[in-house]
């Protein structure tokens, strides 16, 4: 039960390291997901005198993976009461050219703004409409959201941390008399220290197993995903062997790291 | 004869404090059996200490089994320590091992084979009449028994020199007796160097002895 107690604190304290770590990933995850939604719903329309080389204007901007020109058909469907065919097409030849700009990925408003600029450059190009309005309130919202729930998790992880050293601290103190035991009869550190790693190492891949079945759990409920996919996002919530592999890496070298700062601390006692 | 101890001018004191053991001069023969008495606090366990190098020399030379002390490092310690066996008053058993285990800590340490391991466990257990307690804890067994098993313990990898500080200070008759046999029989049969500190050496030992005593930060043979 004792030894049981001694487990369960440093695997509590891991555990919530490995929560927040992968609950910012899962965030990080559905931002991207929401951007590139974003970025598929997104386009700027460009408003030209004549018509533009489409293809020079890609090669020559990064960021545009598309343009379209936009038909004037439907304009001139609601000004054509009493018109005649020839005014008609005669107003077809004087109106602008109107285009739709998709781009690749959904841009911060510096990208934007650079873009408007490069693209007004052009003395073919009159207006540039970018929504840039809703699109900075939107762009803003995901980044204040990601920046709380990352100070959140650095937070949980320095607090976690804190509380591990504490951990670490009270073992050693447990271990120090066999150490020093040890170290009378000349063990080698490694030697001596060799159940402090062992218990750091354990209640990591402990740890890390439970974060896997939790997270497994999480990913099979339908719930979470029928959320995510009411605001249009489809993402991998855990991925079993990457996300696992992961965590196992941080909450092992976590913990030798944490384990050799207590064994290098280690003075014999005189 | 070959030395296993020699210190030249030695001078040993805790941290910056007075000093306790003061420009000393101490040969010891290979194979001897050696007894340093001395009233309390006059730095009987002090000098010991610094034969296992958990005290470092802070002037003069102390050599020991071809190992100088004086700024030794941890690995040269570790070498010493392997061939060494200790027998401390309060025993510094492990408490959460078994005895078997704690009496195999040396030989662990010095890489034996497992079954040679056991065989050699199994023969001390028995010398010291402790067979029937192999599988139980330290704390389960009395002075005198955790006593017997830290002597099985610095006499299980054949040291070159055991060192023991009041090994029977606390102990019962029986349990004296069987320590003392122990290491009698070990510097007899295994020509193994014993340096026992102690308030009081035992009137009925069997062997030839030489003794020191220590007063005043000064160490000198008793003839």
């Amino acid at each position: 039960m004792k030894s049981f107690k001694n487990h369960l604190s440093l695997v509590i304290a891991l555990l919530s390291i490995l929560f927040s770590l992968q609950s910012f990933i899962i965030v990080e995850r559905a931002i991207d997901g929401y951007k590139e939604n974003l970025a598929k719903n997104y386009a700027l329309v460009v408003v030209a005198k004549k018509k533009i080389d489409d293809k020079k204007l890609i090669v020559n901007n990064s960021l545009i993976a598309t343009i379209n020109e936009i038909s004037p058909d439907g304009v001139i469907q609601r000004l054509n009461n009493g018109m005649s065919k020839k005014n008609m097409e005669l107003l077809k030849l004087t109106l602008p050219k109107f285009y739709k700009l998709k781009l690749k990925h959904y841009p911060s408003p510096a990208e934007l703004e650079a873009l408007t600029k490069t693209l007004l450059q052009k003395s073919t190009i009159q207006k540039v409409e970018t929504f840039s309005k809703t699109h900075d309130t939107t762009y803003k919202l995901l980044l204040l959201f990601k920046r709380v729930i990352s100070v959140f998790a650095v937070t949980v992880m320095i607090v976690t941390i804190l509380l591990i050293f504490k951990e670490l601290r009270i073992w050693q103190f447990k271990h120090n008399e066999r150490m020093n035991i040890m170290g009378l009869f000349g063990a080698p550190v490694w030697l001596r220290s060799a159940v402090l790693f062992r218990l750091a190492i354990v209640d990591a891949i402990i740890a890390s197993a439970l974060s896997f079945v939790i997270f497994s759990y999480l990913a099979a409920t339908p719930w979470i995903a029928q959320e995510l996919n009411n605001i249009g996002i489809s993402i991998v919530l855990f991925d079993p062997l990457y996300d696992f592999l992961m965590m196992l890496g941080v909450s092992v070298t976590l913990s030798i790291f944490l384990a050799a700062f207590i064994v290098l601390g280690h003075k014999e006692e005189v | 004869m070959d030395k296993v101890i020699i210190a030249e001018n030695l001078s040993l004191a805790y941290s910056n404090d007075e000093t306790i053991i003061s420009k000393a001069n101490l040969s010891i023969d290979s194979g001897s059996f050696v007894f340093i008495t001395g009233a309390s606090g006059s730095g009987k366990s002090t000098l010991l200490k610094s034969l296992y190098g958990a005290l470092k020399p802070i002037e003069g030379s102390l050599v020991v089994g071809g190992v100088e002390l004086r700024g030794v490092s941890s690995s040269k310690l570790n070498f010493l320590r392997k061939h060494l066996g200790i027998v401390f008053q309060d025993y510094k058993l492990v408490k959460e091992w078994t005895i078997e285990k704690n009496i195999m800590l040396p030989l662990i340490i010095n890489g034996y084979d497992k079954v040679v391991t056991q065989n050699q466990v199994d023969s001390l257990l028995k010398h010291v009449k402790l067979r029937h307690q192999a599988g139980k804890y330290p704390l389960e067994l009395s002075g005198g028994e955790q006593q017997r098993v830290a002597m099985a313990r610095a006499l299980a990898h054949n040291p070159i020199l055991i060192l023991a500080d009041e090994p029977t200070g606390n102990l019962d008759d029986y349990s004296s007796q069987l320590i003392w046999n122990l290491l009698e029989g070990a510097n007899e049969q295994l020509k193994t160097t014993i340096i026992v500190v102690t308030h009081h050496i035992p009137q009925n030992m069997k062997i030839n002895y030489k003794h020191y005593h220590i007063e005043f930060g000064a160490i000198r043979e008793i003839i």
